[in-house]
């Protein structure tokens, strides 16, 4: 004797936000079966094992028919089959499209390409992730890169739009599609203590501060690509480090006005030329793509670990920024204050958020 | 040319990719009616076509009309090769027939292939201009509205009821023609759901017609079925009830909430409509003559049945042998002269209607089908249905009862074997809407007339028996009603109706389902249907002393919406009968169950009844708690309120009023009542005190019942969920036994009910309401259930009394009405007559039974928000009940019956057979709700899954499934110029509401 066939359709089609969830994270019926009996449901509505079966094997057949849907949310608002209220396609849609931070933060910068996809096993068994979650995961980035690559207009917006998200989790995708397209390293050991978090606020910054979109916004994959001209412009600002006059006048302005505020002033008196070379270097060399991609180790190795070494505080590393990037505005013969501005903006905020343990 | 129909295509959306080079589609439209086709543009590479197409005019007959359906095919269109058809969609016009339904169709239509499913949507608007005078609906049947709604429609009066309406076509079944070995599986399926469009289409066309000729405008209680009889043919047949309704102005129609539906209330006013024998051809001032439909220029057609059933002239009903011998029951009965159509297929009545209630009355019959050789004759299967309906009519007879409410008919077939069933309630029914039926209110009439003035029915009078005390037709205990102590009342009454609106209950009531399968041995021809024959009495037995038993479980007296199903399988019947119990204040309490042991001497033995005994006795106090059953005695003592509402105050004068030795003798009758043995004698029928006490109670927090509404609810708020559920089970090959499968089947049912509960918990307080279970035999080793019911929600604060004080003031009046003239009756069920009840040699206790002393009031938080305005899609809620709570009802805008066939050969990867089927009824669910969409409306009620017809070949990949449905479209508006119902306001206080408000 055993269950042929067993269908549960509801008018208004239910869903269990619970089992919803397991199988998102891709449990398969029988574990998620476990899970909820030891969640207690049984308890609360005196149902048996099979109960809780057949009733995960329902609901996990239609998340599957609902799954085609979800792939172009705008289609679950008007299509007929199932009626979904609202509220609740929204709680789908944000819910299908949510990720885990341990996976995004392997897969960051990787090209979303068929060679990364099959990595994903490898990736799901360090995350501790399921590889049918990580799968999903991958493939929800893989279309929204797929789906803006072609849009003009703002990147978070054409998201938030074309895939019903929240501000947040739009954010979160431009990030995602932003790194995959300059295809920044975040791999390297380096970088390992840096959070997806931490590279969404700088990927914000960079988005809104050194693409073709800061300046203009309505060309294609705007937010997408950084300003080439800008990064051309970025090599004027070698002056600062080459011109030796200049280096001694913007270091004597910063030291005269950090002298007595921190206790790591005689470090960064002795370190300035240093970091300040190696900020300026990597304006400079950003018009390789290669160097693009290397940014985020470069910020690490040639500004945040010397610091790091000699103790700085997360508040002296704001004094030491502010001064240093207003400094730059008092020499008289530096010319390129909007390109400075422009770029020291995004490296402070950067560092501050980057600069942590 | 009568008609003229018009089609705009106006785009589609979310269609496949049928060109995997480019990724998208080059699709247009054809559109056809009868033998017209009209193409669209084809509009390139687009998943999203814009064809904004011009207005395709047809110019056709009414006739077709009403048969055929409008068909969309949308197809992608191919330079070298055959173009591919996309799917397509069949639209009903018949909404747009009627001046009061629909005026336009238009929206968005899932675009449907049986062999894929839905594929995309296309928009579409439909208008139809009659040009015609009234004259012209004589032609065809246009304008006579059909209710699938068992009552009188919201938004109407009946003026008059006509009486029963019955039909058949049938035609050779497409799939077993020779045609289908050469064509596609598609092209065969869509052949089959074309032909039974048009039969339906006919078959609504043609009982328009017979109540045309009535002189009615209206069927009510549509019931249409299909019996797929395989290579004998296709058989599509329907019953109803022929009224004529008028239409309410909106500011009176009645309130959803007491659920009474309004019959005229005018009684003395003779503006009325003509009466049928006015409307007679004879008549000189007799309407649009009329003129038989022509002759059908398609193959399947129809007949008429045998004149008694045929309201031609007035000499019939002296013929008419029934009416003889009613004239001996009483004076009243003398109406029924003229009422020569006995069969109700309402279930739901005026209050006051019913002014006896028999019992049910019930008729089977096996019969060997044979190839229908010519369908323009289908007179055999007339003849069948005729004669059952005359077994049921003599049924009635013996009960003392002039009609039968509640009735419907079924069938199952198994290869060439038919089982035909039918059932109803036999009733005798108020003369004083009898004269609205169409009689003439001349002065002998008028004295009966004058003895029903009053105001408000009895609320025990249905419970009395119809019948003489001296010349019962069968044993039953009967006593004097505890309501009005004047007339006798049987022990027990069964019903296949809802409960009457002013019948006075108590507690609440609950699902009872009795199960049986009993093995056969496979057989062909005329030995397996004499096998059936055989066996069909005892499953009627065993079912009815599975209900007995279940009921006086739960110390509950009565059931109504009892519905018994047999269907036949190759080696096994499955019997499966399910009603809601009530306590009904008027019947007296149920005693309880007594188990015998029979050698006394035995000491084990006698240990083991005393246990048993035991545990009944303990269940059947759990129960009376749990649906709050306290016999009105019981309630005097108990009542907390120093001042005792009227009717509570009403019932202590009249106790105190009667004689002390009534009471004593009561008391002894109660004793007398424990007479309901269940003795242990041998160890063969073990299932029956098994089944009694494994039925687990319903979770704390829901109901459930069959019927359209819980008795003892009355305060719905507005949570609504309609839902389908499908359950195959694949026996082993194990030698079963009868006891084996019981549990099996038992188990199925219980473990579907379950299911629903734990699936529903979010909606708590909630109950099931119309649960209906349909049971099949598809296969050899299968069986299948089907369940369609809707959970609603309530507010349990409230569940004590009916909102309206009107019940209240009928049971009062109760007393003073005089039924001298009526004989006094009894009542039982019918099959009981010649199997004799009372003593069941059963049984010996095998399973325990579970107790749940479980603690109220759980948590309500998953209770979600099921009001979802503002989606691009328009909400439809669906319900097979005939209201939906906290709305209004505004308008019918016609029938819903629809046919999908749905086929795979991609079984596994479509998710197997469950999903397979899900995604199936669920793009039904889509299609009912696109097409109520499209006619401008936002639900439907009176839903129901006539049909799930599921077939699978695994081992082919393979699998198909039928499906009809059918229901009425209607706008519903909120409630709002109502006085604020409680149930409304309260919506947020349910949700967090504690304990149920027992006593």
């Amino acid at each position: 004797m055993a269950v042929e066939l067993d269908v549960f359709v509801g008018n208004t089609t239910i869903m269990d936000e619970e089992v919803y969830q397991l199988w998102l994270d891709g449990y398969t019926v029988n574990d998620a079966v476990k899970v909820r009996m030891e969640g207690g449901v049984m308890e609360e509505c005196e149902a048996s094992a099979d109960v809780l079966l057949s009733d995960t094997m329902d609901q996990y057949r239609t998340f599957q028919m609902c799954e085609r849907l979800l792939h172009s949310p705008a289609k679950l608002a008007n299509q007929l089959l199932f009626q979904i209220p609202p509220n609740r396609q929204a709680i789908l849609i944000e819910r299908y499209y949510a990720f885990d931070d341990a996976f995004v933060r392997e897969v960051l910068g990787k090209k979303l390409s068929k060679g990364t996809k099959k990595d994903l096993d490898d990736i799901g068994a360090k995350t501790g992730v399921t590889l049918k979650s990580c799968r999903r995961q991958f493939d929800n980035f893989k279309r929204v890169f797929k789906v803006v690559e072609e849009l003009k207009g703002p990147l978070v917006e054409n998201i938030r739009q074309h895939f019903l998200l929240s501000d947040k989790l739009a954010r979160d995708y431009a990030a995602i599609v932003f790194f995959a397209n300059n295809r920044f390293e975040t791999g390297k050991r380096k970088l390992q203590y840096l959070t997806f978090q931490d590279f969404a606020f700088c990927a914000g910054q960079l988005i809104n501060n050194w693409t073709v979109g800061a300046v203009d916004n309505m060309v294609e994959d705007m937010d997408v690509d950084l300003d080439k001209e800008f990064l051309q412009e970025l090599k004027e600002l070698k002056i600062l480090i080459t011109d030796k006059d200049l280096l001694d006048q913007h270091k004597s302005l910063v030291c005269t006005a950090l002298r007595g505020k921190t206790k790591a002033f005689n470090e960064m008196e002795a370190n300035f030329k240093n970091l300040s070379r190696g900020l300026i270097n990597i304006a400079a060399k950003l018009t390789n793509t290669k160097d693009v991609r290397d940014f985020f180790i470069d910020l690490v190795e040639k500004f945040i670990e010397p610091c790091r070494s000699d103790r700085w505080t997360a508040a002296d590393m704001k004094l030491y920024l502010t001064h240093y990037t207003n400094s730059a505005h008092i020499l008289d013969t530096f010319k390129h204050q909007v390109v400075w501005d422009r770029y020291m903006g995004v490296i402070k905020s950067c560092i501050f958020k980057m600069y942590h343990d | 040319m009568p008609g003229k129909l018009k089609a705009r295509i106006v785009a589609g959306r979310h269609l496949p990719v049928m060109d995997r080079a480019s990724d998208l589609t080059d699709a247009f439209v054809e559109v056809k009616f009868g033998n017209t086709t009209f193409k669209t543009d084809v509009c390139p590479k687009s998943l999203n076509p814009q064809w904004n197409s011009e207005w395709f005019k047809f110019e056709v007959d009414d006739e077709d009309l009403q048969d055929e359906p409008l068909q969309v095919t949308v197809l992608d269109h191919d330079t070298y090769s055959a173009n591919d058809a996309i799917g397509k969609v069949y639209i009903d016009i018949d909404p747009l027939l009627c001046s009061e339904a629909a005026s336009v169709i238009s929206g968005w239509f899932p675009i449907y292939d049986t062999i894929h499913g839905i594929r995309g949507e296309i928009n579409v608007l439909v208008k139809v201009e009659l040009f015609n005078d009234l004259n012209r609906f004589r032609q065809s049947s246009c304008g006579v509205k059909f209710f699938c709604t068992t009552s009188i429609p919201r938004c109407y009066r009946a003026a008059m009821v006509h009486g029963f309406v019955e039909e058949l076509v049938v035609n050779e079944d497409p799939e077993y023609q020779w045609i289908d070995r050469i064509r596609t599986p598609r092209a065969s399926n869509e052949a089959r759901q074309r032909l039974i469009s048009l039969m339906s289409g006919e078959l609504q066309r043609k009982i328009g017609l017979k109540v045309l000729e009535m002189g009615g405008n209206a069927v009510v209680g549509y019931l249409q079925c299909f019996d797929l009889e395989g290579e004998s043919g296709l058989v599509v047949r329907a019953i109803g009830t022929a009224c004529t309704l008028d239409k309410l102005s909106s500011g009176s129609a009645p309130n959803t909430n007491t659920h009474m539906p309004v019959f005229g209330e005018d009684l003395l006013s003779s503006s009325g409509p003509p009466t049928p024998f006015r409307a007679l051809p004879t008549s000189s001032s007799s309407p649009p003559p009329f003129s038989p439909s022509k002759p059908c220029s398609r193959q399947s057609s129809s007949s008429d049945t045998d004149l008694s059933l045929t309201p031609k002239t007035v000499t019939i009903i002296s013929k008419n042998p029934l009416v003889k011998s009613l004239c001996t029951v009483s004076d009243t009965a003398v109406f029924f002269y003229l009422q020569e159509f006995p069969f109700f297929t309402l279930t739901s009545f005026p209050p006051g209607f019913l002014v006896h209630v028999g019992g049910v009355v019930s008729a089977r019959s096996v019969k060997l089908l044979d190839r229908i050789h010519n369908p323009d004759e289908p007179e055999t299967r007339d003849a069948w249905w005729e004669e059952i309906r005359q077994e049921i009519k003599s049924h009635a007879k013996a009960l003392g009862c002039h009609a039968v409410v509640g009735y419907s008919e079924s069938t199952s077939i198994c290869e060439e074997v038919c089982i035909l069933s039918a059932s109803g309630t036999a009733a005798i029914l108020n003369p004083r809407y009898m004269l609205q039926l169409g009689l003439e209110a001349d002065g002998r009439w008028c004295v009966l007339f004058s003895r029903f003035e009053e105001p408000s029915p009895p609320s025990c009078g249905f419970c009395h028996i119809p019948y003489d005390e001296l010349n019962m037709p069968f044993p039953a205990q009967l006593t004097y009603c505890y309501h009005c102590r004047r007339q006798k009342v049987p022990d027990v009454l069964f019903t296949t109706i809802d409960l009457p609106p002013e019948a006075a209950v108590t507690g609440k009531g609950c699902l009872i389902q009795a199960r049986l399968c009993r093995l056969k041995k496979k057989a062909q021809g005329e030995v397996n249907a004499t096998a059936i024959s055989n066996l069909l009495p005892f499953m009627e037995y065993e079912l009815h002393t599975q209900l007995m038993n279940k009921l006086k479980l739960r110390s509950m007296n009565a059931l109504f919406g009892l519905h018994i199903q047999i269907s036949v399988g190759e080696n096994m019947l499955l019997g499966l009968a399910s009603a809601t119990g009530v306590y009904l204040t008027a019947l007296p309490a149920p005693g309880g169950i007594q188990i015998a042991g029979k050698t006394p001497g035995d000491l084990s033995n006698e240990q083991h009844i005393l246990t048993i005994q035991k545990r009944i006795n303990d269940t059947i106090a759990k129960n009376k708690e749990l649906y709050q059953i306290n016999p009105p005695e019981l309630t005097e003592e108990v009542v907390g309120s120093p001042i005792p509402d009227p009717r509570q105050r009403s019932r202590l004068f009249r106790s105190h009023s009667e004689s002390s030795d009534e009471v004593s003798e009561l008391d002894l009758s109660h004793g007398k009542k424990d007479a309901f043995v269940l003795e242990i004698d041998d160890t063969d029928a073990v299932e029956d005190i098994h089944s009694l006490l494994t039925d687990a109670p319903t979770p704390t927090g829901f109901y459930s019942c069959n019927t359209e509404v819980m008795p003892g609810i009355y305060n719905w708020t507005s949570g609504v969920q309609m839902f389908t559920s499908v359950r195959v089970l694949r026996l082993s090959n194990a030698n079963l036994t009868n006891q084996g499968l019981n549990k099996i089947f038992t188990d199925l049912c219980e473990n579907l009910l379950k299911s629903f509960y734990f699936k529903l918990r979010s909606m708590i307080p909630c109950c099931l309401c119309r649960l209906n279970f349909t049971v099949a035999v598809p296969e050899e080793e299968l069986i299948q259930v089907a369940v369609t019911a809707v959970a609603m929600t309530f507010d349990k604060d409230q569940t004590q009394e009916k909102p309206a004080e009107k019940a209240i003031t009928k049971g009062l009046s109760a007393a003073s009405v005089d039924y001298g003239s009526f004989a006094d009756r009894c009542s039982t069920w019918l099959e009981l007559l010649r199997l004799k009840a009372h003593t069941i040699r059963r049984g010996s206790v095998k399973t325990s039974r579970r107790t749940h002393p479980l603690p109220e009031g759980r948590s309500r938080s998953l209770r979600s928000n099921r009001s979802f305005a503002g989606g691009s899609v328009t909400v439809v809620k669906m319900t097979p009940l005939s209201f939906l709570p906290g709305t209004r009802i505004i308008k019918y805008l016609g029938i819903i019956n629809m046919f999908f066939i749905r086929e795979t050969s991609s079984l596994r990867e479509e998710g197997g057979v469950s999903g397979f089927l899900h995604s199936f009824i669920a793009e039904v669910f889509a299609m009912v709700r696109a097409h109520v969409a499209a006619l401008g409306g936002n639900a439907v009620v009176s839903y129901s899954m006539k049909e799930c017809v599921f077939m699978e070949n695994p081992n082919k990949n393979q699998a198909q499934c039928l499906i009809n449905v059918s229901g009425d479209a209607v706008i519903c508006v909120r409630e709002t110029d109502q006085e604020p119902i409680p149930s409304m306001t309260n919506i947020g206080q349910t949700c967090t509401s504690g304990t149920d408000g027992a006593t």
